[in-house]
Order: structure tokens, then sequence, then C-alpha cells
């Protein structure tokens, strides 16, 4: 274990012509740590995640990643090929909806063995016995592995993204809004289970939510965005038990209670 | 004058032709690598071989022989009409002999007798994009070839394993040339896919509707997407076929009656009345006629 970071972010900006998607975002991210950035919408979280995730070129600034091998590789100068591999092996990219995440129009066993197959894997039999393995991790039943996520409930689709994501064994993971538009009870699941295999697995990950409670559930540190910038950042309970800037003690105190 | 004389030769003009040429000669230079081409109306409707008849008149010569199938079939309407109007338009030499051909234009079979070196192979494609229906965005899928993303391609083998216990993709299986692309040998069975191996003939895929050529110059490795423990495997017929008895060749099967009768018989016809001539007899083969008086 080394206490080199994972991911080194540094004067990110984006630009939308005149209008700011985010500006100036810095940031280390160690290996195994969950960090959470939440803001209103418009914030411009949303589109950090992009950018840091390569799926958006950024206006201006560097974002690093450290490579199995131990070398930082600057992402916006790799290839449009490493980076792809990147994205299906070292990375996971869970969707708020599903529908963008999976294949709605092939098996969920498919879409579990997608990755594995994209990096070569040619073995039926091996492939199958891994998605049910993996579909039984996130309590999705074996016998729906013929199934396709058309037939599943919300929840379930969520949970089968995570699966496909999973599989390859990543160590980063990006999350942009993952228990978005599911009701409490199936979201408080899924957050379980989220915390279980970010554990379990060592994962680092970046949640992008406007749900200060999922932060506080998931995350060790959290970044507050407004208006593109970020305002305050910090280990999580820190932020959301002393809120510092005027903006987060706003957001803060904005929360809902029973 | 002779009929030809309204039309320029093989009906297309000199600079379609050289475009034409020169999108088959790129394609001959990448194998299995789809290259887009300006293609033309022809005097027939999309989906009735226009990709074919582009190519096919763009490499015709007057000393060429042509041969045109349809299902394996030489009087089939398709058949008959691709190879009256390249007699009318380019005035050159049919035939029904594939030994003989020089051309070959082809929808959805390789004959059985071998192909040799000199003799091209001309396919109609109605999709020649085998990542079509798993992925619908052309620009992705130019990428994905690009990159040599080629994962999804099995996803769709899984997922027929998936369904059916075994591969049933039974037509139009993908193949990967060279070691590179992965190509969708048109809707061809997967009986002929092995025939595309190494084979010394030219192959020359035209798609008129969706604007592609490609090619597999002759020698060149066609393998086949399987998985380790579900190799690989063409169609088996249990008989052989009704009329000539011949064995290892592809069968169609042919309704007799209104009572379930039916029979099976070769799919490529110059094949199976070559072997009749030879003597050989299935059992649903009419007795020896007589030559007329």
């Amino acid at each position: 274990m080394t206490d080199e970071p994972l991911l080194r972010v540094s004067a990110l900006s984006k630009f939308y012509g005149s209008r700011v998607g985010c500006d100036n975002v810095s940031f280390d991210l160690s290996p195994g740590e969950v960090l959470a950035v939440v803001g209103e919408s418009g914030s411009g979280k949303t589109t950090v995640l992009n950018c840091l995730s390569t799926r958006l070129l950024p206006s201006s600034g560097t974002a690093s990643y450290r490579m199995r091998d131990g070398q930082f590789r600057e992402l916006y100068r790799m290839s449009e090929a490493e980076r792809r591999f990147l994205m299906r092996t070292d990375w996971g990219f869970v969707h708020q909806n599903p529908a963008d995440g999976l294949r709605m129009t092939v098996s969920a066993g498919a879409n579990v063995g997608e990755r594995l197959m994209a990096v070569g894997d040619r073995h039926y039999g091996k492939i199958r016995a891994t998605a049910v393995d993996w579909l039984s991790r996130v309590e999705i039943d074996e016998d729906r592995i013929d199934d396709e996520p058309r037939a599943f409930s919300g929840g379930m689709r969520q949970r089968l993204q995570i699966a496909r994501n999973l599989v390859t064994g990543p160590r980063l993971v990006f999350m942009d809004e993952p228990t978005g538009g599911l009701d409490v009870s199936v979201q408080a699941r899924l957050l379980d289970l989220l915390r279980g295999l970010v554990t379990d697995l060592g994962l680092a990950a970046i949640v992008v939510t406007h749900d200060l409670a999922v932060a506080r559930l998931l995350s060790q540190r959290m970044m507050v965005m407004k208006d593109g910038r970020v305002v305050e950042s910090g280990l999580t309970d820190r932020v959301l038990d002393d809120p510092r800037a005027p903006y987060t003690q706003l957001l803060v105190s904005s929360i809902l209670q029973v | 004058m002779t009929d030809i004389a309204t039309y320029n030769f093989a009906y297309l003009d000199e600079q379609t032709k050289r475009m034409i040429r020169r999108a088959i000669l790129k394609g001959i230079a990448i194998p299995g690598y789809q290259v887009p081409f300006a293609s033309r109306e022809m005097p027939m409707p999309y989906g009735w071989g226009t990709g074919g008849v582009q190519v096919t008149a763009s490499i015709i010569g007057p000393d060429d022989v042509l041969k045109v199938i349809d299902q394996g079939a030489d009087d089939t309407t398709n058949a008959v009409s691709i190879r009256a109007f390249f007699k009318k338009v380019a005035n050159v030499a049919v035939t029904t002999d594939t030994a003989s051909a020089t051309i070959i234009q082809t929808r959805h079979r390789i004959p059985e007798h071998p192909l040799t070196a000199g003799q091209v192979l001309v396919y109609q494609v109605p999709i020649p994009e085998p990542l079509r229906f798993l992925e619908p965005r052309e620009t992705e899928t130019r990428k994905m070839h690009a990159l040599e993303e080629y994962g999804l391609m099995h996803v769709k083998l899984y997922e027929d394993i998936a369904r059916h216990g075994r591969i049933a993709t039974t037509y139009a299986y993908p193949v990967k040339v060279e070691g590179r692309y992965v190509m969708d040998p048109s809707p061809t069975p997967k009986f002929d896919n092995p025939k595309m191996h190494r084979s010394p003939a030219l192959q020359l895929f035209g798609a008129g509707r969706e604007k592609r050529i490609y090619a597999v110059p002759p020698f060149t490795e066609v393998v086949s997407l399987d998985f380790e423990d579900h190799p690989f495997e063409v169609q088996t017929f249990d008989q052989p076929c009704a009329l000539c008895a011949a064995e290892n060749v592809y069968l169609d099967e042919v309704i007799l009656d209104d009572h379930g009768g039916h029979m099976f018989v070769c799919s490529d016809t110059d094949h199976c009345e070559k072997r009749r001539e030879e003597g050989h007899r299935g059992h649903l083969a009419p007795e020896m006629t007589e030559p007329a008086q």
C-alpha cells in the first residue's frame, strides 16, 4: 500500500462557451477513498464527473491517474483506445438512469458478461459462472439471469448496473446520483449494498449526489460545489456537522426533518 | 448497330466505375474493412442486389464469363434478370457452370464446386455492419471497428447460447478477417463460412443501399467467432439430396403437396444438375427420360 493518490486533479475547468461548467477544481483521491460531490442542480458536479471519466474533455487543467503498474498517466493525453480500455477495465460508471448504463435488449447475464468478453474472455461457462456470482452479490436471483433488464424494477436495474461495472474488478468507480429516482426503502437497500461492496473491494469512488444523506452514508470526504466552484471541502462528518461556508450552512439547514 | 449501343459498357459511366474500383482496391488492401462509396441508382430496387451489380459492372470486361446465383439457384427471378441485364449492357458470355465462370455474382450462397484462383465472387449484401443490431449508431460502430472493440459481438453469441443452449445464429454468422476486422459475410448460411477461409478466389462484397464495399483477398484467414466451450460448427443434414444423393452439401426444403410432403434438395442447382448428368440418383429423382425424338 502506498500513500500515493490514485487520481490527481489540478485546476480542472470546463466552459460551455462563456458559461462556466466548472472552474478551477483540484483534489487528490486516495485508493479506497469515497469522495462525494454535492451541490444543487447546475452547480457543475456532473460536469466534473464527466470530465474526470473522460466522457467530456475539459477546457483546461489536468487529471492524472495511477495505472496498475504504478505509473501516473495524464488522462487527457491518452489515446482514445487507451481511455476506452481503462473505462471498461479499471473504471466503472454508474449512471443515474440505469437504461443509460445497461443494454436493455440483452439478458442480465450478458450485461454482466459484456466487459469480460470485451477484455478477451472466450469461455461461455466461466463467463456465466461469474455472472451468476455477481448477480447474487447484488441480490438478484440467479433465475433472473436470462431476463432482459426491461423486465426488472428500477432498484434491480440499478443493482444490475453496479454488478456490470464491478465485474472486472475496477479500482475507481464514478457514480452519478446512484440512488436518484428510487423510493426510500429501495434506496436504503442499495446504499447498504454499495457501502458493503465499496468496503469489501476497497474501491475508490467519486459519487455525485444532491442528497446529503447519501453523501453521509457513503463517503469519507466531501466537496461542496456552487456555480462551478468548490466552496468547501473536507471530511464528510466535519462538513455536515460544522459547515463553514455560508452556502454549505444553507444546504445543511435545508434538509427536511421527518 | 448492336443492342448495347444505347448504354455505356456495363451500364455505369466510366467515372463511376473508376470510383467503385478505387473502393474495391482499398477494400482489398484492408481485408474486411467497410469502404464507403458513392452508390448509384440502379434500374432495380434496393435489396435486389444493387451493390453486387455495381461491383460486377465495375470489374467486368468483354472477355469475362458471368454466372449469377440467387440462393444457390441459377434459374430464379433475380439471377435470371441480372444475368440478362449484363448480357444486354455488356454483351458478355453468361453461364451456369461454376467452373467456367470468371465472375460469379451471388445472393447468399457460395457454390459447392470449389472456386479457383482467378475467379471473383461478388456478394450482394443487405446490411454490411455486423454490429448493427447490437449498436445502432454508425459513428459508434465505426469507432468500435477502428479500436478493435469486438466484445459486443460475443454478447450476441452469448445470448444465443443462454436462450437456445447453443449458438443459434445460422446465417450472417460473424467472422474475423485476417485477425483484424469483424465482418458480416452477408446472409450466407454459416455452412459456407469455412469456404471463405483461405479461398483462392477473390471475394468482393457490395451493399448498394448502405453504400459500403468490402473485400476478402485470395488466401485470407477467415475465422468464425465462437466460444472455447461452444466451438463453431456448420449445419448438418440427416439425409442426402433427394435428387442427386449428394452429401455434405447445403440443402433446401421443398414442399411437394398440401399433405406435408416435402423433400430436401441441393440449394446449388448447377451442382445438382452436374451430379445427375454424371448418373447420381436420389430417391425422388425422376427416371431417366428418353432423348426427344
